[in-house]
């Protein structure tokens, strides 16, 4: 039951995020995981990635620092990421709505590298990761109080098709 | 862009109709903390010297009002209470029916128009209880568009009579105007005059833009964008509304630009690696000097008005705190110690202060400092105040409040650095991220 309301809520956050985040880097060849309903079955889809093996990891306040949990699912997009190499990333970083907007940018960019770090150091090629900061600019929750922003505060990494940077 | 150069200042002395002799220190509002009754003043419908300056003549008087009125040292007593009439600018002035309504000061004034789209408009301004004209007449011309301008230039003209500080008046705000929910919002650079009026859309809203900064003679605006699909910073002229990528560096963001008082110096953060440092670029010869080579948060610097110091916020003692250091780099000074966070400082155009933002105990506030750290004082508080800018006199703050929820929006606000005066900028939506031109020329 955790598990499908989980998968459920992905699906429609990313959902919003394919049309309402025209600043998405990956424009032109970002993946639709829209595209198929049994996409996610496939181990090899964006779908999957995205839904079983986990597409972002959270952060304490004001923290960069990785989680067990983080670091389990960073060490799983990895192995997705190594099986799957026609795909590059994007990882944005993100933080919640309390903190000023440069703080909250460099934090983001913080978050993103060292999401990055931990997969280059589980043998991803850096040239296939890229990273961004949207700082607290699009949070996925938007109520004011910590149930929504511990889900802000969070690195996702963002697949792409093609192999380099 | 209005036309700027054709609002000519032409300095034209009236004689003042019943000018007995000249009176110095006569009205004066001295800015302080004590300062809490404001200055009843009035200000009739302007003169109408033809037919097509009616329009203009009662909304310039209005606008002049609504200016000196909303700096809360001043108070407007309504038309009704008045006993006189002004029918022509040159007749004496009956200081006696004034002064029963208790109108310290009376502004008089008259507009011409003429059929090629142009219009003067002069104005005195009268000291009623010591029956005299204060300063000089004075006339400005500019087109019939520029109108709200040249009521600004009197207000200004008014304002500095009286409280001898400099004015602000006929300014502008450059801004980012907001729509569309919180997790979707979408941003448009825009620009209005400091008063909320003549609101001008600089870019569209398919990017994310950020805290837009003015040059020191407002014509360009630095400011931040997605559009490359990374978070670079960019030069945009105002009037041509064109624009240019600052310093691309594959693999990094900048963001935080900020001109020197030259306007040709940006400083700005570049985070390269999950690491946020200084960099400073002169726009004219290219070169990029790195300014800060630390681990921590580097970020919201802000020259000093003669250029040789830079305010900034650093985490490198665990949070972030206000630092000084040479504009070319070089050893901080902490210069924030009270309890909190501080950030985004923006040092004052007189010099003297530091406005900031601080975070303490879950609030939001803006404040001020001085330059050394201290004195300070808190001027507001909320769920979410950030992101000061000065007026260009250095008397009042505008700054962004989010509010609260899943609803919550961000709108402009202004406060009187005494603190008082707390009052909404009008815009026509949300808005965050408002920057105060200079007063224009």
């Amino acid at each position: 039951m955790k598990t499908s309301f989980k998968l459920a809520a992905l699906v429609l956050v990313l959902g919003l995020a394919a049309c309402t985040n025209p600043d998405r880097f990956a424009g032109g060849n970002s993946v639709d995981l829209n595209a198929s309903a049994n996409a996610a079955a496939d181990p090899a889809s964006p779908a999957y990635f995205q839904n079983t093996v986990g597409d972002r990891v959270l952060f304490a306040v004001d923290q960069s620092t990785l989680s067990d949990e983080a670091r389990q699912t960073l060490t799983a997009q990895a192995a997705w990421l190594q099986a799957n190499t026609d795909y590059s990333a994007t990882i944005e970083g993100h933080a919640d709505e309390q903190g000023t907007r440069e703080y909250n940018l460099a934090l983001g960019a913080r978050r993103a590298s060292s999401a990055k770090e931990f997969l280059v150091s589980r043998g991803i090629a850096a040239d296939r990761l890229r990273t961004v900061s949207y700082g607290k600019e699009r949070p996925i929750a938007i109520c004011s109080d910590e149930s929504c922003y511990s889900q802000n505060r969070r690195a996702v990494t963002v697949l792409r098709v093609g192999t380099g940077g | 862009m209005r036309n700027l150069a054709s609002l000519v200042l032409l300095l034209l002395a009236f004689a003042a109709p019943l000018s007995a002799q000249e009176r110095s220190g006569p009205l004066r509002i001295t800015i302080t903390e004590g300062v809490i009754e404001p200055l009843p003043f009035a200000a009739p419908a302007f003169i109408a010297e033809n037919p097509a300056a009616g329009e203009f003549a009662r909304d310039i008087a209005q606008v002049i009002a609504d200016d000196l009125a909303g700096t809360g040292l001043f108070r407007q007593i309504p038309a009704e209470a008045f006993i006189s009439r002004i029918t022509s600018f040159d007749a004496p002035v009956q200081y006696a029916d004034w002064k029963a309504i208790n109108a310290q000061a009376l502004i008089t004034g008259a507009v011409s128009a003429g059929t090629d789209g142009r219009m003067t408009v002069k104005f005195r301004v009268f000291d009623v209880f010591a029956q005299a004209q204060l300063g000089d007449g004075l006339q400005f011309g500019g087109s019939t568009g520029s109108w709200r301008r040249m009521a600004h230039k009197v207000a200004d003209a008014v304002y500095s009579r009286i409280t001898g500080e400099g004015a602000y008046f006929d300014s502008r705000v450059v801004f980012v105007a907001e729509s569309g929910p919180k997790d979707a919002r979408k941003k448009r650079l825009a620009i209005m005059d400091y008063d909320g009026a003549n609101v001008q859309y600089l870019t569209d809203d398919r990017s994310i833009v950020l805290a837009p900064r003015f040059s020191p003679t407002g014509d360009r605006v630095l400011y931040t964008s997605y559009e490359s699909g990374f978070p670079r910073i960019y030069e945009m002229n105002v009037a041509s509304v064109t624009r240019r990528a600052l310093d691309e560096q594959p693999g990094t963001m900048t963001f935080a630009p900020r001109f020197g008082p030259d306007g040709q110096a940006v400083v700005f953060s570049l985070s390269s690696g999950g690491n946020t440092d200084l960099y400073k670029l002169n726009l004219a010869s290219g070169a990029r000097q790195r300014l800060t080579s630390a681990p921590s948060i580097e970020t919201a610097p802000s020259f000093s008005p003669d250029g040789s110091q830079i305010v900034f916020e650093s985490d490198r003692s665990g949070n972030q705190q206000l630092y000084i250091m040479p504009s070319g780099g070089g050893e901080a000074q902490r210069i924030s110690f009270g309890k909190g966070r501080y950030s985004t400082p923006v040092w004052s155009p007189r010099g003297d202060l530091i406005a900031f933002t601080k975070q303490y105990q879950g609030r939001f506030h803006i404040g001020v400092m001085r330059v050394d750290g201290s004195e300070e004082r808190l001027l507001t508080s909320s769920f979410l105040d950030e992101g000061p800018t000065w007026s260009p006199n250095g008397r009042v703050i505008m700054f962004s409040r989010e509010s609260q929820g899943a609803q919550g929006s961000s709108t402009l606000y202004s406060v009187d650095i005494t603190g008082r005066n707390l009052k909404r900028v009008p815009t026509p939506g949300g808005a965050s991220d408002p920057s105060w031109s200079p007063l224009q020329k």
